[in-house]
């Protein structure tokens, strides 16, 4: 008993500091990359291949998926104290801010003011609406110091799409997509007619119904209106707000949206427009990629969702896809941003659009994408996106707000009652910004 | 206390240190510390947080109409599982406890869906209830009910029924082995004595099979209880809580709040009312389950 006893112990000491120690010799060299984009993990391999090559630096990119999963590693990282050098932060712009705040993000405002690879200053080769996302600007909300804090690696558009070969078949001409709301309602009616289902999203992710929803919002009452009303001078029962709800009470009148959309995912919605199962889809950019892995026969084309007013310009959700923040703690700041530098380049801006079908940051690159996705990039000027917003509505408001159009959509609900919901929380949220101030 | 002593205790301290260390890193601390960041208003990433008091609780339950309604589509899910999953489970069981052809088949069987993961579970049922070329839609088609034909998961009266049926296929079975575990325990020769009684099957049933199985019972409904009201994946796979809060069940609302809102003293205050709650329907169940034993 003695005997097995002092094993015992020497055993569990051991195996104590055994686990308390590295695994292996601490690679203080290697830059590590932290990222949620599975469909880019063989391309991102391949450049970080390409950096050591050419560098002798050594880059090593690690894949967290899916994206929620990702974000929770990272928020969780964050309270360690265990960030890689590189990462990317996914949600709103309170988080961004909060990530800022807290340390965890170097600000970039004067590496991308530097000459980049190619001679020419970092900022300029790059997108200004995709830069937006990752900038706070003087007297943000958020109390941000003014400045940079992340760099796109693509831009996306969030649009319309529609199928060309159900036109054709429901004797619609495909060169001329709906422009206007009207338009749109007389084309779903002529394909119902034909016995073509119509429209799809995956409205069951409710940013999806809130992009659309701004979409339309935006055009009718302009940026201003809907930006007061996050402020608290616009309630929600505006009749301009209530009109942006009966659009969707038409939608569900006329049975535009194919059965189920309300609750379905957007992979679901991905599939049911790859199968010819709907003539028109609400996605963004990254989908030409997968509907290519999907349905490579499938003729479609993007295009602005439908106007509803000629007053304001049509707005739609765009902007950074995909953005790299470099980890203010870090030892290796200058080798992060001079790889950063490296990545938006170009070359290998080309290479990643060529290869993963996504937009590039990088607007020399531009030149060399498909038709296809040119027709997303056609639509950047329209491009806004909530991250930029001079002022961001309460969460609680959105949620009742999406939420409410739903029940507008499986016919539960009228729009003003909606309305009426969506004022009421949104004075809840005021009240208790009150409080806390 | 003598040398010999102080190492005899010693030594068991020790053998129980590594179990104790896991069970303080993993569990008792996370518990704990749920119970600190409830009375903060912490975002999830700031490296500061501040002390709120109770104010969490407060909103929580004077002002979150949607949370309690949350809660109760997890009691009516909850309800069904309790009836319906577990009648089915022993009724599986009560059949499979004779001696019937291809027993074991059958338990392999039933015991498949819990098994399977919930995602996996959801993404299957969403193909069946597929409102335009769903399996559910085809049959009723087919047997000339077509007008019941419908999104079942975006149809706000049926949404909650839809999901709470994936949940009670996904559950049976477990239910289903406890049970008959549960029967096959019951000695045999109670059985053979109440025949040589003159007790029919019922009679067998109620008199004999129903009291010695109360404790299994017990155990099979705080189990179906606890899991159900933790209802999660299957909702997340099909309906994400819609139509509107149609489908919307308490960890739905608290992750919502995580990571939709970033509140996550809120979301934390909203765990510990659950928690609570779970564990004083529980304490009611072991009371009730003793005085059932007393009669």
């Amino acid at each position: 008993m003695r005997t097995f006893l002092k094993y015992f112990v020497i055993f569990f000491a051991a195996l104590t500091t055994a686990s308390c120690g590295p695994s292996e010799k601490a690679d203080t060299t290697t830059l590590t990359v932290w990222h949620w984009m599975s469909d880019r993990e063989e391309a991102f391999n391949e450049l970080a291949e390409r950096f050591t090559q050419e560098t002798g630096q050594k880059v090593k990119f690690e894949l967290f998926a899916p994206s929620e999963a990702y974000s929770q590693r990272v928020k969780a990282s964050a309270q360690t104290s265990t960030l890689p050098d590189i990462y990317g932060v996914l949600g709103e712009s309170r988080d961004f801010a909060s990530f800022i705040r807290s340390g965890y993000i170097e600000d970039l405002s004067q590496a991308l003011s530097q000459p980049g690879v190619d001679g020419h200053v970092w900022k300029e080769t790059l997108f200004e609406k995709a830069l937006a996302v990752n900038t706070f600007a003087p007297g943000n909300e958020f109390g941000i110091p003014p400045g940079i804090y992340g760099v796109p690696l693509d831009v996306t558009t969030i649009q319309m799409l529609y199928n060309k070969t159900l036109y054709k078949k429901a004797g619609l001409d495909p060169a001329n997509p709906p422009k206007t709301w009207e338009e749109f309602v007389g084309h779903a009616s002529i394909l119902r007619e034909a016995g073509i289902p119509r429209f799809v999203g995956g409205f069951g992710e409710i940013w999806m119904l809130d992009a659309l929803a701004s979409n339309l919002a935006m055009n009718l009452m302009g940026e201003e209106k809907v930006f007061d009303t996050y402020r608290g001078k616009v309630p929600y029962t505006d009749p301009d707000w209530v009109k942006v709800l009966s659009y969707f009470k038409q939608m569900a009148d006329e049975k535009i949206l194919v059965e189920g959309a309300v609750t379905m995912v957007n992979k679901t919605a991905e599939q049911t427009f790859a199968n010819e199962r709907a003539a028109y889809a609400f996605n963004g950019s990254w989908s030409v990629n997968v509907y290519k892995g999907m349905n490579p026969a499938l003729d479609y084309e993007a295009m602005l969702p439908p106007s509803v007013s000629s007053q304001y310009p049509p707005r739609i959700w765009g902007g950074a896809g995909g953005s790299f923040v470099v980890n203010a703690k870090t030892p290796r700041k200058d080798a992060a941003i001079g790889f950063l530098k490296w990545l938006t380049a170009e070359k290998q801006q080309t290479f990643l659009a060529e290869k993963t079908e996504n937009l590039p940051s990088n607007r020399r690159s531009m030149t060399k994408i498909s038709p296809l996705l040119a027709s997303f990039a056609d639509d950047m000027d329209n491009a806004t996106h909530p991250n930029i917003y001079p002022v961001h509505e309460d969460p609680a408001v959105i949620e009742a707000f999406d939420k409410g159009i739903q029940s507008i959509l499986i016919g539960e609900k009228k729009p003003l009652e909606v309305a009426q919901e969506v004022q009421k929380a949104k004075d809840k949220a005021e009240a208790k910004r009150s409080a806390a101030a | 206390m003598s040398f010999q002593n102080f190492r005899k205790i010693a030594g068991s301290y020790l053998f129980v240190a590594p179990a104790m260390l896991l069970f303080c890193t993993f569990s008792l601390y996370p518990f704990l510390k749920v119970f600190q960041l409830s009375v903060t208003d912490w975002d999830g990433i700031s490296s500061s947080m501040h002390y709120i008091g109770l104010e969490n609780f407060k909103d929580l339950l004077t002002d979150n109409p949607v949370f309690w309604g949350s809660m109760k589509n997890a009691f009516y899910v909850t309800f069904l599982a309790l009836t319906v999953q577990n009648f089915l489970a022993l009724f599986l069981a009560l059949l499979c406890d004779r001696d019937i052809r291809g027993g074991n088949v059958y338990r392999v069987i039933f015991y498949l869906p819990p098994v399977l993961s919930g995602i996996v579970v959801g993404l299957i049922w969403n193909w069946i209830y597929d409102g335009n070329y769903g399996l559910l839609n085809h049959f009723l088609q087919f047997i000339g009910l077509g007008d019941l034909q419908r999104a079942w998961l975006s149809d706000a009266k049926t949404a909650l029924y839809a999901v709470s049926v994936i949940h009670m296929w996904k559950g049976f079975g477990w239910g289903f082995v406890i049970l008959l575990a549960g029967l096959q325990s019951i000695p045999r020769e109670l059985y053979e004595a109440a025949t040589v009684d003159g007790a029919n099957t019922w009679t067998v049933f109620k008199n004999v099979t129903f009291p010695l199985m109360i404790p299994v019972f017990v155990l099979v409904s705080i189990l179906t209880i606890l899991g159900t009201m933790q209802i999660f994946d299957i909702i997340i796979a099909t309906t994400g809580g819609g139509p509107g809060y149609h489908t919307e069940v308490p960890i739905t609302r608290i992750v919502a709040m995580m990571i939709g809102s970033s509140k996550f003293g809120y979301a934390c205050a909203m765990g510990v009312t659950f928690g609570l709650i779970l564990l004083a329907i529980s304490m009611v169940q072991i009371r009730v389950s003793k005085m059932m034993k007393q009669v």
